[in-house]
């Protein structure tokens, strides 16, 4: 529509709030996660429409106490409201609070209010207020607050009609401070930001002023007038402390004339389950067998779709052979593109059921009880209770798992946590541990169920958390940081998940993920491809170069073609890189071609059952269609005679792959997230480090 | 009698009168954990640390450091 208009609604709210059930009862399913530019934190939008004329841009922003950021997430919140030319910044803001604490919701909305943008007040949850014995009277509290408040219900869908109606109308929402606590704290002083700022808010120069970081839209003129305040250290931090005490005081006074609360609660079934899933024996028993039900669920269910995917593409790959014409791209598209989409599809699965396993468990409450379970044993290695959600998330893949790292208070209990996530088994490492497992290792049972196979996949697991924690208790150790530690977690009411609400996050993340770390695959799996096909003279004149060594006379046509094409392999551009590595990875029990997939397996370690399979089948021109790993039973260690894999090297490999850092996403997550490349080089050095030596012994002792 | 937090026996309350600012996050202020409010121990994790309590309404996890800050008098 040519007159339609667009504004932009942000809204902004406690955590556990609802509000993002708000959001999805807004924006239904018109909504995309995106990225704020340069940090990782996920920025939701959707698309409401609020009239025929009036379509709005809804920007979910990250769950938040107080305007004042602790965190990154929340430094979002801040540096949306306070800067007037962000692209986000909001025509109107939506607080939303929870009816049963109110007070501490209205914290948030006053200062947001102070701010000078048109801001309304949704109350959610306004179904229990009856059952919770809660009284609310809107036209006083209206009058008080200086706007609209509504009451609504996401849930149960009570009150959206209404709130799009007075964001329809929010041109004519007043937007006075309603608690002007400056000249409680002290006027004189107060008086002199303005004066020295006048085209800011009182409030919003008092919030710039407040803030470490330096923000970029700020004059030098104005920035310099900000640090003189700035300056004044102590006396910031004291004032700040009585906003907070007086901001209080003005809800205090304002609630006394409009809330109130029949105190019969229904606090009995929390305090109840309280006591079970935090009790000392029996908290961590549920919480180990719901570990156990995440775990069990990621393999047992999962391999069903896993293998679907699996032959869908192998499908795929045949019947592209089958359709293209024979060439030089349908080479690229059957070798490189397919097995490279494939490689990322296939961990959909196990990616999405984890999701919706912490999305559950976040929903209903239990995660921060785990929290709680587990901070004081955490933090014997250094790690803070929340670094729980982190290692448990590992398990899937440890790019999400360090984001989710953020809510973490002290820098020093996040930096150890987010240097340790890579080790936890992620499932990137299957299909590596996988193949391996099935090559070295018999496929014996013991006592009927326990099957040799799978035990061993269970000690790498173990391995992995094993590695995690014990390096976590080194760096604890060793790390010189000053720990300014402080940890505070609210423990929300628990909560009957929505379907829909976990539905919509798991395939958000999921999403993200695909086409996160799909795009790195993809390239590389193509590269690699590029410098399997391509090589220096010696490729080129591979034919000539073979017949005229040829050894014995009678070679088949097929052995000709397959002795030409390892020869080509081996003067590829990769073949030329791998057996530079040579070397250093044979004392490993490792030769060139294993050295390409460590290689290429950098960018993610799935790669390396990939480029083996790429490798063998560029050197297989015949018609043979053995399996990658009947391929790589067949491969001959030429010094020894032997299997090129087998117990040695194969345990060597396995090993090497459980501590190496072999992610590039990882790598520039952590950069991002630690803002300096000293920490992922100390990963990439000391996890690479760690599993040479590892692998080195192993095959040493072993051959 | 004058005591901390961290001296509460589980389900004894308090009303907090002195909080050592420079030792105490803001964020725990914002949330409502201010001086004349009334404080409850509700649990005490298993290792008898975090403390579980509640405040101005707020359920919320301290640990023990932090709770040692905030000076109550038993009621």
């Amino acid at each position: 529509m040519a007159n339609s208009k667009n504004i932009t609604i942000a809204l902004v709210g406690n955590p556990n709030t609802g509000k993002t059930s708000l959001f999805n009862q807004l924006t239904g399913l018109k909504q995309k996660v995106g990225n704020y530019p340069g940090i990782t934190v996920d920025k939701k939008q959707g698309v409401c429409q609020l009239s025929p004329e009036l379509k709005a841009t809804l920007v979910d922003l990250p769950g938040t106490y107080s305007i004042n950021p602790t965190s990154l997430d929340e430094n979002i919140v801040y540096e949306t409201l306070v800067n007037d030319k962000n692209p986000d910044y909001p025509d109107v803001v939506v607080v939303v609070a929870e009816v049963e604490n109110l007070k501490r919701n209205l914290f948030l909305f006053t200062q947001i209010k102070d701010l000078g943008i048109p801001t309304v007040l949704a109350i959610n949850m306004a179904d229990q207020m009856q059952r919770k014995g809660i009284k609310i009277d809107i036209p006083v509290l209206e009058t008080a607050l200086k706007t609209k408040v509504i009451l609504v219900s996401a849930r149960k869908k009570i009150g959206i009609d209404a709130l799009k109606e007075i964001l329809l109308n929010h041109q004519t929402l007043n937007t006075e401070s309603v608690a002007d606590v400056s000249e409680r704290i002290h006027g004189q002083f107060f008086k002199r930001i303005q004066e020295a700022l006048p085209h800011f808010s009182t409030y919003k120069s008092w919030l710039l002023i407040t803030q470490q970081k330096a923000c970029d839209f700020i004059l030098p003129k104005e920035q310099k007038k900000i640090d003189f305040f700035k300056s004044k250290a102590t006396k910031i931090n004291k004032f700040q402390h009585k906003e907070a005490i007086y901001r209080y005081q003005v809800i205090n006074e304002i609630l006394e004339k409009t809330y109130s609360v029949n105190r019969e609660e229904g606090t009995d079934l929390r305090a109840k389950l309280d006591r079970i899933l935090t009790h000392k024996i029996f908290g961590y028993v549920i919480f180990a067998f719901i570990l156990i039900v995440i775990f069990q669920s990621i393999f047992a269910w999962a391999s069903i779709p896993m293998e679907w995917i699996d032959t869908s593409f192998a499908r795929l790959a045949d019947f592209s052979k089958a359709q293209l014409p024979t060439g030089k791209f349908t080479d690229l598209i059957i070798e490189g593109v397919i097995p490279g989409i494939g490689g990322i599809v296939i961990f959909v699965p196990q990616i999405a059921i984890l999701f919706m396993f912490v999305a559950i468990l976040e929903e209903t409450g239990y995660m921060s009880r785990v929290v709680f379970l587990m901070d004081k044993i955490m933090r014997r290695y250094g790690m803070s209770g929340k670094s729980v959600i982190p290692l448990v998330s590992g398990t899937a893949c440890a790019i999400p798992a360090i984001m989710s790292a953020r809510n973490i208070e002290s820098w020093r209990e996040r930096l150890i946590t987010i240097l340790v996530v890579p080790f936890t088994t992620c499932s990137a490492r299957i299909p590596v541990y996988a193949i391996l497992i099935a090559l070295i290792i018999p496929d014996k049972h013991y006592f009927g169920i326990f099957n040799l196979q799978g035990l061993t996949l269970l000690a790498l697991y173990f391995l992995g958390f094993a590695a995690a924690i014990s390096s976590a208790f080194l760096l604890h150790k060793i790390l010189k940081i000053k720990n300014t530690s402080f940890f505070v977690i609210e423990l929300p009411n628990y909560k009957i998940p929505s379907i829909k609400n976990i539905s919509i996050t798991v395939v958000e993340k999921t999403k993200a993920f695909v086409f996160g770390a799909g795009k790195i695959i993809l390239a590389i799996s193509i590269v690699l491809w590029f410098l399997a096909s391509y090589g220096g003279k010696d490729f080129k004149n591979a034919a000539e170069i073979v017949h005229s060594q040829k050894t014995s006379v009678d070679l088949t046509d097929a052995e000709l073609k397959q002795q030409i094409a390892t020869y080509q392999l081996e003067h590829s551009y990769i073949g030329i890189l791998g057996k530079s590595i040579e070397p250093a990875i044979r004392p490993l029990g490792y030769d060139w071609k294993i050295g390409i997939a460590l290689l290429s397996s950098f960018a993610a370690r799935e790669v390396f059952v990939g480029t083996l399979a790429t490798i063998y089948s560029v050197a297989d021109e015949g018609e043979n269609t053995a399996t990658i790993k009947e391929r790589m039973r067949n491969e001959v260690n030429p010094i020894t005679g032997g299997k090129r894999f087998n117990f040695a090297s194969g345990m060597s490999l396995l090993l090497f792959y459980a501590f190496a850092m072999q992610c590039m996403g990882t790598l520039a997550i952590v950069k991002r997230e630690t803002n300096s490349w000293k920490w992922p080089l100390l990963q990439l050095i000391g996890m690479t480090g760690l599993a040479y030596i590892f692998a080195l012994i192993a095959f040493q002792f072993l051959k | 009698m004058l005591i901390t937090i961290a001296q509460l026996e589980v389900g004894e309350k308090g009303i907090i009168c002195d909080i050592a600012l420079d030792n105490i996050p803001l964020k725990l202020l914002e949330m409502g954990c201010l001086p004349g409010k009334e404080v409850e121990l509700l649990q005490k994790a298993p290792l008898q640390d975090p403390l579980y309590i509640r405040v101005n309404g707020s359920h919320l996890a301290i640990r023990e450091e932090t709770a040692s800050q905030i000076a109550i008098s038993k009621i």
